[in-house]
């Protein structure tokens, strides 16, 4: 288990690099930067530009120099201590920022894994153990509807409900909203947890073992709960790897719709208007995160499933 | 009950246990001769929900080649008198006179003033009546860019009539079935050519992965985790929103497509890589090298053709992520842009909930997607299932 950790903790490190080297490549790719977006925008509106001013700028923030004295200078802060940058179109440090928004990301990222799995678990058992009943193409049927829906498509379409038909204010963020936002978030998730779990369930159910534990009169409750179904959950340990920056990522479209003081938006802006340090950091913030919850995902499939970590032996 | 020993099957295919080509409803001796293609394709009959999402797909893909033709209007025409114009029914038969009266028609539109805010509305006034026909004239068009024509599958039997809205009008008064009809030929085709190019990149990469092995494979193997670690969403829309903003609307089509393809190549090369390995080991490979044959006619001759089959399923299940992508990403504004017509462009106009609830027909393209992604889905799940005809 110990050499598994380490291992894993090892490949952590030249991924982690590569992932903040990619992070700031990509938000440096489109040409030109912030001060030349701001400056066509204020153009555009009529305004005239002090190109002494703008130098000054330029030369505050470093952005003449070549990409990897940019990229040192930004990683250098993040890694000494925690300085993600200044967000140019906020005016203020990225880490105050995030810090703003990241308790009701997390929060709903939270909301969203418990709704998954509360719907998930006992609908996949239920398709599986009644294979081929009416309850078991209802879900599978929703279930695929769920995968084929666009996210935003479905926010749109829940809103539009509340507020047409219960008249609900749509303006600001609410209980009900927000419940939305969790149900919208979760379907995609939910619809392909349930596929999952119905399939390997009834790859368990038709081993020898279940035979063997049922000839010996073991009750059929106990041993659906005891073997096949221990097996077949692992797919919900993996979840908890992609879950917040899937979500961070669904999110971005579901806030369009709904209000939400989230990360998402302010990614979405931050890249639009080209808010370097901004982008980068919350890209760099999310990959970390996959990473970190792949292996917290491995560790629990680990200690959870001798199998697993047996194989590290 | 459980039955702990029923043949594994999916919901959908009917079960039936009996042997070799029987269960195929095809004479014995025919399954002993038939190619594997034949095979697949008996199979693949069988299985209703795929035959289903074959036939979907296949009317999305002509409603695409033929846009021109089936849409009654251009993509870009308004008429400035029908904003939020609601969907008008095509009738058959007027009773409104004395006895039947037959022949296409639809009813005009009344405007009137919303009492509160002023705002000028339209509704279907059942007191006029628009005369509607097929292969009608309407504008001009090059039909494949080669056949100059103007006839449309149906329009207003007078030219210079109001035009038609049968699914109704948008914010500009622009038809939304010409749209929806124009935007299928963009969203359907970024799946097929962002597949295209992850199904290059995938093969390419991953078969060199699974036919050298070695330090190659773990070099390979240690890239694709690298880029199935990164998460997806985040990756697109930052590479989406590099994509510059003074470029062409086909360039950032093209642009748009190799973003998508960007990600989706990992999961390809991986599959391919497993089937190379497992292959690596058969006898025939083992007789073609034996026999001489150069490296690349191993790989392309004697290995590539016996996963074909497989290749077309995944390739078909990965179609349906690029158009919900695409979708998404449109929606937000990074991918494709106007005039460019895509269902993610199209439901761009449908982002307040005020404007859904004046005009709830703006989320049509919505199921216009859903569809198209549930087709594709059913056609590669059955083509999964097929494509290994000895497999019950």
């Amino acid at each position: 288990m110990l050499s598994f950790l380490g291992r894993r903790l090892l490949y952590m490190v030249p991924t982690l690099f590569l992932i903040s080297v990619v992070s700031f490549a990509i938000i440096q790719l489109p040409p030109g930067d912030y001060l030349t977006a701001l400056t066509s925008e204020m153009e555009a509106q009529g305004e005239t530009v002090d190109n002494v001013q703008l130098e000054a700028l330029r030369a505050r923030y470093g952005l003449g120099e070549p990409f990897h004295v940019q990229y040192w200078k930004w990683i250098s802060g993040i890694v000494s201590d925690l300085d993600f940058g200044q967000s140019f179109e906020w005016g203020r440090p990225v880490s105050t920022l995030l810090a703003d928004r990241l308790p009701l990301t997390v929060a709903l990222a939270g909301a969203t894994l418990l709704f998954t799995w509360l719907v998930a678990l006992p609908i996949g058992i239920y398709s599986a153990v009644k294979q081929y009943s009416i309850g078991d193409y209802l879900a599978t049927t929703l279930g695929l509807l769920g995968l084929a829906t666009p996210n935003f498509l479905l926010a749109l379409l829940l809103m539009w409900i509340a507020f047409s038909t219960f008249g609900l204010s749509v303006g600001r963020p609410n209980a009900v909203t927000l419940a939305i936002a969790v149900v919208v978030l979760g379907t995609a998730g939910t619809a392909g947890l349930i596929r999952i779990l119905r399939a390997n369930l009834l790859d368990e159910l038709r081993k020898p073992y279940v035979v063997a534990a049922r000839a010996q009169g073991l009750p059929e409750r106990r041993l659906l709960v005891k073997y096949p179904l221990r097996v077949a959950m692992n797919p919900f340990f993996s979840t908890i790897g992609w879950l917040l920056p899937g979500l961070v990522g669904g999110e971005v479209i579901v806030a369009t719709v709904i209000n939400l003081d989230t990360v998402g938006p302010l990614l979405l802006g931050a890249l639009q208007s080209q808010d370097m340090y901004l982008a980068g950091s919350i890209i760099l913030i999310l990959s970390a995160l996959t990473v970190i919850g792949t292996l917290i995902s491995d560790i629990a499939l680990a200690w959870l499933d001798p199998r697993v970590r047996l194989r590290y032996r | 009950m459980l039955q702990p020993d029923s043949p594994p099957e999916r919901p959908g295919v009917a079960a039936d246990p009996a042997p070799d080509g029987a269960h195929l409803a095809v004479e014995p001796e025919a399954v002993s001769v038939a190619s594997q293609w034949k095979l697949m394709w008996w199979r693949f009959r069988r299985h209703r929900l795929a035959m289903a999402g074959l036939i979907v797909t296949a009317l999305f893909y002509f409603v695409a080649v033929f846009a021109d033709f089936l849409a009654p209007y251009g993509s870009g025409t308004f008429e400035s008198e029908h904003t939020y114009a609601p969907p008008q029914t095509l009738r058959i038969v007027d009773t409104s006179g004395d006895g039947w009266d037959w022949g296409l028609y639809v009813h005009g539109y009344r405007a009137e003033r919303d009492p509160e805010t002023l705002e000028l509305r339209y509704a279907v006034d059942e007191a006029t009546r628009i005369p509607v026909r097929l292969f009608a004239e309407g504008e001009t068009y090059r039909l494949f860019g080669l056949f100059e024509t103007d006839i449309h599958l149906f329009g207003t039997a007078d030219p210079d009539a109001p035009p038609v809205h049968l699914l109704g009008a948008d914010r500009l008064g622009r038809d939304q079935l010409s749209r929806i009809i124009h935007g299928t030929r963009i969203s359907m085709s970024v799946g097929l050519i962002g597949v295209s190019v992850a199904f290059v990149l995938g093969i390419l990469l991953g078969g060199v992965s699974g036919y050298v092995g070695g330090k190659t494979d773990t070099v390979i193997q240690r890239v694709v985790e690298f880029f199935m670690s990164l998460p997806t969403l985040p990756l697109w829309l930052g590479l989406a929103a590099a994509v510059p903003r003074d470029w062409g609307p086909l360039t950032r089509y093209f642009a748009i497509t190799v973003v998508l393809s960007f990600v989706a190549w990992t999961g390809l090369a991986r599959e391919v890589r497993g089937r190379f390995l497992s292959l690596r080991e058969e006898d025939f490979v083992t007789a073609a090298k034996l026999d001489g044959v150069g490296r690349p006619g191993v790989i392309f001759r004697h290995m590539l053709p016996s996963f074909t089959s497989h290749l077309i399923a995944t390739l078909t299940l990965s179609i349906p992520a690029m158009i919900l992508a695409e979708t998404a990403l449109s929606f937000l504004g990074l991918g494709l842009q106007a005039p460019v017509v895509s269902w993610g462009v199209l439901l761009q106009e449908a982002q307040q909930i005020r404007v859904i609830s004046t005009a709830p027909w703006l989320l049509l393209p919505g199921l216009a997607v859903v569809t198209a992604v549930l087709a594709l889905n059913f056609l590669g799940d059955g083509l999964r299932d097929a494509a290994d005809p000895y497999r019950r």
